[in-house]
């Protein structure tokens, strides 16, 4: 069901040092890839911390969990899988040249992150009430009404809440990194939707579409280990 | 230049199976599964993480360059992990 | 004196606006703004030893309190590590030579080259900035959790000076591994590039894969200290030995990063003034690449006596030792290439064979500091400070200066003085022994480092090292006089006077804005020396 298209490319963009658009192309697509490996190892810094303290400390980073919508989770998780099929679609469309798919999709994916990062808004103002935030007021009690019976430590269980409070070091790190990539990945989006209402892209030259689809969609990778690894945890 | 087109079907197929599996992951979390419930998630993370790599990302339709640099960066993640783990796990 | 002109349109007089050069996109202008920049980053990180090899000639705390000492050092090392060694040979002689030696021209992405300046320059005035506030008194390793939560030194500001810098490498790390692997000129297969760029490959590697993890870390330390979230406190159970991993698993490939490219121009100078092919190419360029994967797996040395499991040091420790053969390789090697070869000693010569031997020096003295055994005994010690500064100094700098002699001509047009070029070479070699060799002894006698005072019986030796480190610092200041008053003085450079083989020695000098007239097409492996000194060379040096 593959198709192996070969339109004219537009040579506009053909920068000075390369010989044709293809050597353009590929040496972008691998700088792209260069770069997410970088990203790789950047997040997988606070991954490390992460697994050497959760198995430290793994009754607090359960209780810490639980404190975690994971209803809200699931739901940003979905939206955000979303925008990635979206921003596919988007790239579908540059590369069949409808100018109007691709503004709709780039649109749609752009939305799509904005809700993501809105009820990662929301759940932060909520922990924020919960006074789980790390610091100087952060409070962590064992039963606490926010919780139900089910999900609550069982009474012998001894649960420090200093490592709680890691958790939630780790917690607000690792998905403030992730909300700090979305939203640079908003802005890019922004200015793609708007060079490709002008027509700037086609079957032809479609480089930047395709880059920042890769860049979105190692976002939402990230994403897709943060969740269980925050949410799930039992 | 040429390039591959991914018909729009993959895409939907795919992402039919990546909703699928955070239903599934999700559900999984609620079994009591004692130590197993973390390697579960983690691989329901993986199985994800490979298809949006593989089609969504277009790995699949790559040069083998881009695919070793792809793999590239987990493997040094592994590396960072086995070593850092191999005080962790000795240290008295 | 008459000042003679270039006869031909080159990068330097394409344009002579200031905005000419801090927009350019030119991959040898952006080479030159990185010189001047590292330069003076050099000169700032010098000063630092200067006050603290003074500070130890005597074994009180005459001229600086502690505290001020351990902002020197700090001051230095941070200044000295990642904002000079680290882009200096890749920045500059990479930026440079890289796209010519392979007969592109110019990096894949040119833009992202300049940015990378840009950024770097930030980070660099962030870094100033916080010496200027105060200074950092932790180190250039920033150990948690003093610099996180005990010190009330600029370690915030210090640290993402560090962290924005770091970026700059990464993108030319980026570059460079994209412009190798998609732009060579048609017939350059792999085993007919210079080793200088396998080297070059072999460090972007290193700067793509390791710096992404400093970066983190870093700010990591950067939220702990300025928000108060504990990460790595162990008040409140976190791991200060995660820090430490983290931080070396950069940290010790980081020394690759500042030593594979000198390996690379030494691969360079030591054919060309040997008039050899150089013995066992592909051993050379792969002995490249297994030091920069081998390099990841040995960070644990650092890390003996922390607290680290006895089991996890035995396996670092192991590794260790592994990484020894690949250097080895490559000094058995260039050894080789000088055996029957028509060896000239012009300064870049000199530089290279000062390179071999201190970099053996360091790098035997790296194996004593890799067994477990031996580390507990000299730990912390003088004769780590000795060991790594045969590596840094003896190696990446003296690589350094060697390739900036070597192709001085190429990117200035003009030749540089060589009996004046000698003669610091030599006085440069006999500085830095001077200066560290002590240092071996004094480490094994139990001196520790980082403390302002000592007991009077290491007085000699500290005398002696900061003798030396006076000659080192006079040796510095000659190239610098004698390279600038070269720009204008300097005889006009031919496009090839040493002789040497390359395409970057096939274009004009200085090269044109887009190096080649036409794309050059490579018909034959490289460093085709024939054996024995030919006329072309040495014409107007001897």
């Amino acid at each position: 069901m593959e198709i192996t298209a070969a339109p004219m490319p537009d040579t506009r963009h053909v920068a000075h040092h390369f010989d044709d658009a293809e050597q353009q192309f590929v040496a972008a697509e691998l700088g792209m890839w260069v770069f997410l490996a970088t990203e790789v190892l950047f997040f997988g810094g606070v991954f490390c911390g992460y697994a050497i303290y959760r198995f430290k400390y793994a009754a607090e980073f359960i209780a810490g969990s639980h404190r975690l919508d994971v209803w809200l989770g699931t739901v940003n998780t979905a939206v955000l899988l979303t925008s990635s099929l979206t921003m596919a679609l988007a790239v579908h469309a540059a590369q069949t040249s409808r100018r109007g798919a691709l503004v709709r999709n780039l649109l749609l994916t752009l939305l799509l992150g904005a809700a993501f990062l809105g009820v990662k808004g929301y759940e932060y103002h909520h922990k924020f009430e919960e006074r789980l935030v790390p610091g100087r007021n952060f409070r962590f009690v064992a039963h606490s009404a926010h919780v139900p019976e089910s999900l609550q430590p069982a009474k012998e269980e001894k649960v420090d809440p200093r490592q709680v409070e890691l958790f939630f070091s780790l917690y607000f790190a690792m998905t403030g990194l992730h909300a700090l990539h979305m939203i640079i990945g908003i802005g890019v989006l922004a200015v793609l939707i708007v060079a490709a209402g002008r027509g700037a892209f086609s079957g032809g030259y479609f480089t930047p579409i395709e880059m920042t689809g890769l860049y979105w969609h190692f976002v939402d990778i990230v994403w897709v280990f943060l969740f269980p690894l925050l949410y799930l945890i039992r | 230049m040429s390039f591959h087109i991914v018909p729009r079907s993959t895409y939907f197929k795919v992402f039919a199976a990546l909703v699928l599996l955070l239903v599934v992951t999700v559900l999984a979390a609620k079994v009591p599964l004692g130590v197993f419930n973390t390697p579960i998630a983690l691989s329901i993370g993986l199985v994800k993480a490979t298809l949006i790599v593989l089609y969504f990302m277009h790995v699949r339709y790559s040069p083998p360059l881009v695919r070793v640099f792809a793999a590239g960066g987990f493997l040094w993640l592994a590396i960072m992990f086995a070593l850092t783990f191999s005080d962790v796990l000795t240290r008295h | 004196m008459t000042v003679q002109g270039f006869a031909h349109r080159n990068y330097l007089n394409a344009d002579y606006r200031f905005r000419s050069w801090l927009w350019t996109t030119d991959h040898k202008r952006i080479a030159i703004l990185y010189m001047i920049s590292i330069t003076m980053f050099f000169f700032v990180g010098g000063a630092a030893a200067v006050l603290f090899r003074l500070e130890l000639m005597t074994p009180r705390g005459d001229l600086t309190i502690a505290e001020t000492y351990n902002r020197l050092f700090t001051l230095h090392g941070v200044i000295m590590v990642f904002f000079f060694l680290i882009p200096s040979i890749p920045a500059v002689l990479g930026n440079f030579l890289l796209p010519m030696m392979i007969g592109a021209r110019d990096l894949a992405f040119p833009r992202l080259n300049l940015a990378s300046w840009y950024i770097f320059m930030l980070g660099g005035v962030m870094a100033v900035g916080a010496i200027i506030a105060g200074g950092a008194d932790t180190g250039w390793t920033f150990y948690t959790p003093y610099s996180s939560t005990y010190t009330n030194t600029n370690v915030i500001l210090m640290a993402l000076g560090v962290f924005v810098a770091g970026f700059s490498s990464i993108l030319t790390g980026l570059n460079f591994i994209v412009t190798i692997h998609t732009m060579r000129a048609p017939g350059l297969t792999w085993f007919r590039l210079p080793l200088f760029v396998w080297a070059h490959y072999a460090t972007s590697l290193i700067m793509v894969l390791g710096t992404p993890v400093i970066a983190i870390t870093l700010l990591l330390v950067v939220l702990e200290r300025g928000l108060g979230i504990p990460i790595f406190d162990p008040k409140m159970g976190g791991d200060p030995l995660l820090f430490q991993h983290l931080f070396w698993f950069y940290s010790h490939p980081a020394v690759y990063i500042m030593i594979l490219p000198s390996m690379g121009v030494i691969s360079e100078i030591v054919a060309c003034f040997a008039r050899n092919r150089v013995f066992g190419y592909k051993f050379i360029a792969f002995s490249s690449l297994a030091i920069a994967v081998i390099g990841f797996l040995v960070w644990g040395h650092h890390m003996f006596v922390s607290g680290q499991s006895v089991y996890a040091g035995m396996v670092f420790s192991f590794m260790s030792m592994l990484v020894a053969v690949p250097s080895a390789i490559k000094v058995f090697n260039w050894t080789a290439t000088l055996h029957k070869g028509a060896v000239s000693l012009e300064t870049p010569m000199l530089y290279a064979l000062g390179f071999i031997g201190l970099f053996t020096l360091g790098g035997l003295t790296g194996l004593f500091l890799a067994t477990l055994a031996i580390d507990v005994h000299v730990h912390d010690t003088y004769f780590v400070v000795a060991h790594f500064h045969y590596i840094m100094v003896g190696g990446a700098v003296m690589g350094y200066l060697g390739g900036i002699h070597f192709w001085w001509p190429k990117m200035t047009g003009r030749m540089y003085p060589e009996w004046w070029g000698r003669l610091s070479a030599g006085i440069i070699f006999i500085g830095f022994n001077l200066t560290f060799f002590p240092q071996f002894v004094l480490g094994y006698l139990g001196m520790p480092r980082r403390v302002h005072e000592y007991v009077e019986e290491f007085q000699v030796l500290n005398v002696m090292s900061s003798a030396g480190a006076s000659i080192l610092g006079v040796g510095y200041l000659i190239p610098l006089a004698y390279l600038i008053w070269s720009l204008r003085y300097g005889p006009l450079a031919s496009a090839n006077p040493w002789g040497a083989t390359g395409l970057e020695w096939q274009t004009e000098s200085p090269p044109t804005t887009f190096n080649f007239d036409k794309t050059p097409v490579v018909r034959e492996e490289a460093y085709h020396y024939d054996t024995g000194l030919t006329e072309a060379s040495h014409s107007h040096v001897l």
